[in-house]
């Protein structure tokens, strides 16, 4: 029997439609362009001091590396350890496309760090971060975007400029 | 603002020791008062700096410290600003003296920490609580933010990994003097390169560890000193608690995402650079002014950082300053003369408290053997995550 997929965080995220075009839920003023991610959670725009509501949008799956790392050592818990031995998670923290905002996620099973490079394009993915009999409990993932546009070195200056 | 004076300084060895943090801040508090040859009746307020991993008694540490001492009628104040918890709580004192509330205070913090990794506090779960949702959905313990960091130096500024062990290796000859140090043992760098890696490119020497230990303050106004016969006290003379501006476009501890630099801002701010403009600005000094500095090296890499975020050289400089011996004791801005966190690991609310302390030996001449010549300006800086600014400037 295949185990139902569900968010592991309501709210955070869509799932796609059958894994396509998934998106993080975000939050956006309405008096100017701020986004926020978490939609609720990231700080707010003091310009936005007099909204109490943010509007919901869905962000960008699309983004260059910011920069990326391993957590080599298993974390510890809310974390859930699914390997024994544990596997370092690469990790990167990726600008989105149309944002200007920064969103920390794992990349996708099988990438090392040797992968990577700052500047790198990724797309957003969804995949599992754990399991019990009945569910699988899904989250956002990166992954290089190897279909349409090449990985390309970044040029410094864009890096830098972050746009 | 006025200046406030730093009457005694004292210290509970940084460690492992699983001991009730009580124990630590009683010693340091006792040493504190012993140093400035005040008694403790004479106390007027206990401004604590509270622990959050050790049960109620951590949260209301003002009161657990004065009571551990005796409470003797002194008004009782406890504040937590994660790492930045010290300097709120020196913060506190200097507002309360300054009010007229009381003429000399004790400021101290102390932490028992768990082995390993700092976690979200409890068991429950809480989606929305920013810290919890880090670790439960991507796994970011607090080197992961260290590592991102320091990659971007090495993109934007070429820094490698060996620079990063520099550091290291260059606090640990200054920690080597240092009594208090939880690892008071020279390091070199390859010593930090055979380390195994923790969040690359950073290696198990490279990371603060989480410690023990204890650190305190007596504090006055500058008339107190003078009716105690003390006419050249150590001053404190800046104190920063500032938060951020919007929009943070580096993302900082705890969170999974930056703000939004679409609206207002650049891709490159961090209120990182503005901590230590406060306290210069409330001191009248700047970088130039300064005969040393300790910085909150959570990581090798984060103290180059810190360099730039201080003004000590420009923006992607500070491997050059590193590797000319600029701060290293003896040179030009010695950074981290205590040995700094590399040497400590940190002991959470105490940690901004043991860095004034280290100025404070340090402006007197006792310093022993990590003794910074004439010193007469020293600035610390530090943060606590979730947005608190943490810097203190103290001249002689």
């Amino acid at each position: 029997m295949t185990k139902t997929q569900v968010p592991a965080v309501e709210g955070l995220f869509t799932m796609g439609d059958d894994g396509e075009d998934p998106r993080l839920i975000g939050g956006k003023g309405g008096a100017r362009d701020s986004y926020f991610f978490p939609k609720n959670m990231g700080g707010n725009d003091p310009a936005l001091f007099g909204e109490t509501e943010r509007a919901e949008v869905l962000l960008s799956n699309t983004g260059t590396i910011w920069s990326f790392t391993t957590s080599s050592y298993p974390p510890p818990k809310p974390y859930v350890i699914t390997t024994e031995p544990f596997v370092p998670i690469v990790i990167a923290a990726v600008e989105l496309d149309n944002e200007k905002l920064v969103v920390l996620g794992q990349m996708a099973p099988g990438i090392v760090v040797e992968d990577l490079h700052v500047g790198m394009r990724v797309k957003m993915i969804i995949d599992v971060l754990y399991e019990d009999d009945d569910h699988q409990y899904m989250v956002w993932k990166w992954e290089p975007e190897t279909s349409g546009s090449e990985t390309q070195k970044p040029e410094a200056s864009a890096v830098q400029e972050g746009n | 603002m006025e200046d406030i004076a730093i009457l005694g300084a004292g210290m509970h060895p940084w460690g492992k020791w699983g001991r009730n943090f009580v124990e630590y801040g009683a010693k340091a508090a006792r040493d504190a008062l012993a140093d400035a040859d005040v008694p403790w009746e004479d106390i007027g307020l206990v401004s604590g700096a509270n622990t959050v991993r050790n049960g109620y008694p951590g949260w209301v540490s003002g009161s657990t410290f004065a009571n551990a001492l005796g409470f003797q009628g002194a008004q009782l104040s406890s504040s937590y600003a994660a790492c930045a918890s010290g300097a709120t709580a020196l913060s506190i004192a200097r507002a309360q003296i300054h009010a007229g509330v009381c003429d000399v205070a004790l400021v101290v913090g102390a932490d028992t920490t768990p082995k390993g990794f700092f976690a979200p506090v409890g068991d429950d779960a809480r989606p929305d609580d920013p810290d919890w949702l880090r670790f439960h959905m991507v796994g970011v313990t607090n080197p992961v933010y260290f590592a991102l960091y320091a990659r971007r130096r090495m993109e934007l500024y070429g820094d490698t990994p060996h620079d990063f062990a520099t550091v290291k290796a260059k606090n640990s000859r200054h920690g080597v003097h240092n009594p208090n140090a939880r690892y008071p043992k020279e390091f070199g760098v390859e010593d930090v390169e055979n380390s195994p890696v923790v969040a690359d490119p950073l290696r198990l020497l490279e990371i603060c560890a989480t410690s023990d230990g204890g650190a305190a303050l007596v504090v006055s106004s500058m008339e107190y000193a003078k009716s105690r016969g003390i006419s050249d006290p150590v001053r404190v003379s800046g104190i920063s608690t500032v938060g951020p501006t919007y929009p943070n476009a580096i993302v900082d501890m705890p969170y999974l995402a930056s703000d939004s630099w679409n609206a207002v801002g650049d891709a490159e701010h961090t209120f990182k650079r503005d901590i230590a403009q406060v306290a210069y600005d409330e001191a009248g000094v700047g970088p130039d002014d300064l005969d040393l500095a300790e910085v909150y090296d959570l990581s090798s890499a984060y103290e180059l950082d810190w360099y730039e975020y201080l003004g000590l050289c420009a923006e992607g400089e500070a491997t050059k300053i590193l590797h000319a011996g600029d701060t290293s004791i003896g040179g030009r801005i010695p950074v981290n003369a205590s040995g700094g966190l590399g040497a400590f690991g940190e002991a959470i609310p105490a940690q901004a408290i043991a860095q004034v302390c280290e100025l404070t030996w340090q402006l007197r001449g006792q310093a022993g053997g990590r003794q910074v010549a004439d010193a007469k300006v020293g600035l610390s800086i530090n943060y606590g995550m979730f947005g608190h600014g943490s810097s203190v400037i103290v001249r002689r």
